[in-house]
């Protein structure tokens, strides 16, 4: 029972900046944008998050360095990509590696620092229930602010006339200009929200998943949430089961490392990544009849006048 | 004059919109030469002309679009200045257009609320749009994904969200171009309801039996100028048909230099499926070409034209191989290298992107369509010499006019760079050339280049198709004129027998022969 | 009043020339204004970072020693971009290669085997590489799998599979218990170009794969193919050149290109099997291939001058303290500087006033 709980935990909090992240890109990539630099700016979001965190105590502060840290790198992305139609692939992935280069900078200086981490919730009584109790009211603030981030695009992008008009950018935007839409502007503010998520999920690796910061601590996860975003084939419904199904199988296979499974480690770490290899694939072979790609993702649009 | 009959009828009643020596210059060239229109509620009044007209610009400048060089625009006897597209929406004046603004993975609710302004709730909105679409017998369900739908159902999606807002003028731009006789007879039914309902409606088209039908008026534009305004019910197509291309008839060309005997061509019974979602199905397509002939494919396009070509070039492949034969080898099946090596030659209706890729040097572009025959590849190696030679020599033989010896395709005038195209083909003594509209978009003294390079190309012995918008170019050229109406291909008729009237009426759909034999005898 | 993007009508040649200069111009004033606020002399830094190396042979022949990787896989890397591929895996085909050839170089240990042995060892590391590199061609032409995010997958799984090697089987049993092979023999090693130098003989092969693909690209059709198919894709249809099958050429040859890179650095410099073999060559070489335009011989200049970027970082931090992250943001702004200002060569800048003429193209 212990046991499962404390899987059931490990998992939500493995599975929380991977949502977060693929929630931000998911919103970038429905208005037509395709934005590779998830891991640089995840990776800034934590290298600041810890700064601000340790600079003032405040993990609130942290975050929201983080999330200014990640919402400036996406408007580098938004000039070029959008500003001076630079080709979106080579952008996200110079936004990447300077993303790299920077948060190596900032965090520097704070390698084997600690701070205190992330406050969990206790509600007397709720909290204590087994099984369910420290799940639905144990957890941080960056899990329930997930969920509720998760919500609210669903209901942002279904809902609503505004996300009606992005998705729309996103289908056609040949079709958008010709109906009067400003696509450009409406794009960047979908990439700068994409920096916000990002940041903010960076920062919760080192605000409250472990105290501590070390470089190159996102380890990829930038990546696998822009897998998890073609995986959830651009739904927020899906991308939660996604996310949390990949924070499933990183936890599991390390916990079968520690079973002795016989298994090498590197192996059992590496199944993660063969997973969203072969997910990839079998999502790309069973796409029939309309695709469900945002139709104009990626492609440059220089509005004619 | 059948225009003061007109105007006795309905006197007592001023028009609903009028304009009065509408003008549009676009630097030297004249869109529309002060025309004057006359447009009433409760009716029906077509707007006739061949491409190139001035159909296009008259309307814009009625919704907004453009701004007229000359001329008023009066709405409800009250000159106006519209501007832009949602002032003349406000004031009553909807459109629909021939290119649909429309998101395919959008439900039709969302795509209709799209192209409302918003104040209605979307749930009202929705509602609202199923009433209408019911009550004009275009039934729309909002839930459904527009990917999902036929062309027919996307354009009822267009036409339901224009009359939503209410218009007491609806201007509907070659409304069946893309629509099967069935899905136009339903338009009908709803235009003839906008009508008794006292609105007015501007149907631009050139297919003349459907403007005898419906309108209650029509205006023919030619060249720019209005030349009529009348009753079409009280016309024939043919004399309509001769309002519109105008009177004069071509004199027949000579007949050109020797024929083969054995055709160079042979398409049996070639019919294809739309590769996309827009396209248009071939229908038991079937001609013969012998080397040294002309033949003219007329027609307005979007009628299968770009398919015709596609499947011709090999660029789509047939399962059937018999289906096309170059030079008595069935080819169906081979691809357009393969083609090429047979002694087939294409050009393609799109110059950049497609006939040439537009940031490459034209040497390189030489080397596109030249790689597989022409000496310019050896084991792999680019000969740049000969492509630059080719260069060289198209730029010479056809006049092609640029700024240095090998510039980037891009850079090159419309009319410059098609007769590159067409130079870079014929330079290459192709058996069977294979052209989608040859002169479009050029410059006349280009045109007249391409078009004796055609006749000329021909008379050395080669089968040349053209696939052409421009009757007076095709009854210049050709030896035989077919016309392609929805995919399918008429018999061809000799060039002296294609009358005007004739091919006029073929182009608008009517009084299509059935398929016998495409062995049609040359003039 | 706006300022608007609008395309030219052929590229502009002064600013195809002009641009990479304005790059790196905005890059060093950034770099200066960064040092600044590090607290560190600027023109001291920048004579750390780009005239130290230069004055001494040591340091002239790392540079060519760290281009030569560099330069290789970004040469592979070019023609996959240029066919419009994305091959973001280079880093674990380069893994994968290294790990191929030191097969060869493992089981052939202490025995007396002949000068056969790199030579297998390079030509297994090419093929290893071009079989990595397939994995995510493959599922890219067959099942409509995006290249980017697959062939990166593999990078992670590469090097995992690298650590497994030299923890687990093929750790050097007197090497106290260090995560690394045994030293290669000498018959498995890349032969040195000067004795007692640095300089070996992959910057030899780097120089001939570079003359390779400038002889591909500028005079062979097949370069011609693969130009075309990324640069207008419709018209290469037309031309009747397979986009399918050069997807498939362009990554085979650049994994092989990243492979045979791979087992170079492992069997010369390195001179053994260790986990971290790479500092990142298959990312960085991506910044080599776009700032040398993807051009053979643009890359090889890109390659040398961000080879000068990590000896001077190097240098930087020893005699300044200046953070080794700093080459990196260095790269990545130069990087970003080079896309902007290419930018110009195909659109441009114009000042637009509203009007009430609205042109729009239908019907």
């Amino acid at each position: 029972m212990e046991l499962v709980e404390a899987i059931i935990l490990s998992v939500l909090a493995a599975s929380t900046p991977l949502l977060i992240a693929a929630t931000g890109e998911l919103v970038t990539e429905r208005s037509g944008v395709l934005n590779l630099g998830v891991e640089g700016m995840m990776i800034v979001g934590a290298a600041c998050g810890f700064a601000g965190a340790w600079l003032t105590g405040s993990i609130f502060i942290g975050a929201l360095f983080g999330i200014v840290a990640g919402t400036m790198m996406s408007l580098i992305f938004a000039l070029m990509a959008l500003g001076l139609a630079v080709n979106q692939v080579a952008t996200g992935l110079a936004l990447t590696i300077l993303g790299v280069g920077l948060s190596g900078l900032i965090g520097a200086g704070f390698v084997g620092e600690r701070i205190t981490p992330a406050v969990h919730l206790f509600i007397p009584g709720l909290t204590d229930i087994p099984l369910v109790g420290r799940v639905l009211f144990g957890e941080d603030g960056f899990v329930y602010v997930s969920i509720a981030l998760v919500l609210g695009v669903w209901w942002f992008l279904y809902r609503t006339r505004a996300g009606l008009i992005l998705r729309a950018c996103g289908d056609n935007h040949v079709s958008a200009h010709a109906l009067g839409y400003p696509v450009l502007r409406i794009r960047t503010f979908a990439v700068m929200f994409g920096g916000a998520c990002a940041g903010l999920a960076g920062a919760y690796l080192p605000l409250a998943y472990t105290p501590f910061f070390i470089p190159g601590m996102t380890a990829g996860r930038g990546w696998i949430a822009l897998a998890l975003v073609v995986f959830s084939s651009w739904r927020p419904g899906r991308l939660v089961v996604g996310a949390y199904l990949f924070g499933a199988v990183t936890i599991l296979q390390l916990h079968a490392q520690g079973w002795g499974v016989g298994i090498p480690s590197q192996f059992m770490s590496a199944l993660p990544y063969l997973a969203t290899i072969i997910v990839l694939v079998l999502l790309s072979r069973a796409r029939s009849g309309g695709s469900t790609a945002p139709a104009a993702l990626g492609t440059v649009f220089v509005p004619d006048r | 004059m059948l225009d003061s009959t007109i105007d006795s009828l309905n006197s007592g009643e001023s028009p609903l919109l009028r304009t009065i020596g509408l003008t549009k210059r676009y630097g030297d060239f004249l869109a529309n030469d002060s025309i004057d229109i006359d447009i009433r509620s409760g009716e029906i009044h077509a707007l006739l002309g061949e491409n190139g007209a001035g159909k296009s610009t008259l309307v814009k400048a009625i919704y907004g679009l453009i701004q007229p060089s000359a001329g008023e625009i009066r709405w409800r006897g009250e000159r106006i200045t519209l501007s832009g597209p949602s002032d003349a929406r406000r004031r009553g004046i909807g459109m629909v257009f021939q290119h649909f603004s429309l998101f395919d993975n959008l439900t039709v609710a969302e795509n209709v609320a799209l192209g409302l302004d918003g104040k209605e709730s979307f749930k009202d909105m929705s509602a609202r749009l199923e009433r209408v679409s019911k009550t004009y017998g275009l039934p729309l369900d909002p839930r459904r994904e527009v990917w999902q739908l036929s062309v027919g159902e996307r354009q009822r999606i267009e036409i339901v969200r224009a009359l939503m807002q209410e218009p007491k003028f609806l201007i509907l731009d070659e409304p069946t171009a893309v629509l099967t006789p069935q899905e136009a007879d339903q338009l009908f039914v709803v235009l003839e309801r906008l009508k008794a309902e006292g609105r007015a409606v501007l149907y631009i088209s050139h297919k003349l039996e459907e403007v005898k039908r419906l309108c209650d008026t029509a205006t023919i534009l030619r060249g720019g100028r209005k030349v009529a305004t009348c009753n079409p019910g009280l016309e024939t197509a043919a004399s309509l048909a001769r309002m519109m291309v105008g009177g004069e008839i071509k004199e027949v060309k000579a007949a050109s230099g020797r024929k083969t005997t054995v055709p160079r061509l042979v398409v049996n019974d070639l019919s294809l499926a739309p590769g996309e979602a827009h396209g248009v199905r071939l229908e038991h397509i079937s001609f013969e070409l012998k080397g040294g002939e002309i033949l003219g494919i007329a027609g307005v396009a979007g009628n299968g034209q770009d398919e015709l070509f596609a499947a011709l070039s090999g660029e789509r492949l047939s399962k059937d191989p018999g289906t096309v034969v170059i030079e008595g080898i069935a080819a169906g099946h081979l691809s357009i290298t393969q083609r090429r090596k047979l002694g087939a030659a294409f050009v393609p209706e799109e110059r950049l992107g497609h006939g040439t890729a537009p940031r490459m040097k034209l040497s390189e572009n030489a080397l596109l369509t030249g790689h597989a025959a022409s000496g310019m590849v050896h084991r792999g190696f680019i000969n740049a010499a000969a492509t630059l030679d080719t260069v060289d020599r198209a730029t010479e033989t056809f006049d092609v006019r640029k700024a240095k010896r090998d510039p980037e395709a891009a850079s090159l005038s419309g009319g410059n760079l098609q007769k590159f195209i067409v130079g870079r083909e014929i330079l290459r003594n192709p058996a069977v050339l294979v052209v989608n509209q040859p002169t479009w978009g050029v410059d006349a003294g280009a045109a007249a280049v391409i078009r004796q390079a055609l006749l000329d190309l021909a008379a050395a012995g080669a089968a040349v198709l053209v696939t052409s918008q421009d009757l007076d170019e095709l009854t210049e050229i050709a030896d035989r004129i077919a016309v392609m109406f929805h995919g399918k291909l008429s018999a061809p008729l000799a060039t002296s027998e294609a009358t005007r009237e004739r091919l006029g009426l073929l182009m608008g759909g009517s009084s299509l022969e059935p398929k016998e034999a495409a062995h049609a005898v040359g003039a | 009043m706006q300022l608007v993007l609008e395309k030219r009508a052929e590229r502009s040649g002064t600013i195809a020339l002009v641009s990479p200069l304005i790059a790196i111009g905005l890059t060093i004033l950034t770099m200066v204004i960064l040092f600044a606020i590090l607290g560190k002399n600027p023109l001291l830094a920048l004579h750390a970072y780009f005239i130290a190396p230069l004055t001494d042979g040591y340091s002239l022949q790392e540079i060519a020693v760290k281009a030569t990787p560099l330069v290789m896989i970004a040469i592979g890397l070019s023609l996959c971009y240029l066919a419009n591929a994305w091959n973001i895996g280079a880093e674990g085909q380069f893994l994968i290669g290294a790990v191929a050839g030191s097969w060869i170089a493992v089981r052939t240990q202490g025995t007396d085997a002949g000068a056969w042995v790199l030579p297998a060892m390079l030509v297994l590391a090419a093929a290893a590489g071009a079989l990595y590199a397939l994995i995510p061609a493959i599922c890219k032409v067959k099942f409509g799998a995006s290249e980017i995010l697959t062939s990166l997958m593999l990078v992670y799984v590469a090097d995992l599979f690298l650590d497994y090697l030299v923890r687990g089987p093929w750790r050097d049993p007197h090497g106290f218990n260090f995560p690394t092979t045994a030293e290669f023999d000498p018959v498995a090693t890349v032969p040195l170009l000067i004795e007692g130098g640095r300089l070996h003989l992959g910057s030899i092969i780097a120089l001939l794969v570079v003359a390779a693909a400038a002889i591909l690209l500028a005079r062979t059709i097949k370069g011609f193919e693969i130009r075309v198919v990324g640069a207008a894709p419709r018209a290469a249809r037309f031309g009747g050149f397979n986009a399918n099958q050069l997807v498939i050429l362009t990554f085979a040859v650049s994994g092989a290109l990243a492979g045979l890179a791979g087992i170079i650095e492992v069997a010369g410099p390195v001179g053994h099997l260790q986990p971290g073999i790479s500092p990142g060559y298959g990312f960085t070489a991506i910044i080599v291939a776009f700032l040398g335009r993807l051009n053979p011989l643009g890359i090889l200049i890109a390659g040398l001058f961000l080879a000068l970027t990590f000896i001077g970082g190097e240098q930087a931090q020893i005699a300044m303290k200046i953070p080794l992250d700093v080459t990196k943001v260095f790269q990545g702004i130069l990087l970003f500087y080079v896309l902007a200002c290419d930018s110009l060569i195909l659109y441009r800048f114009k000042l637009v006033f509203p009007n009430r003429q609205v042109t729009r193209g239908a019907g």
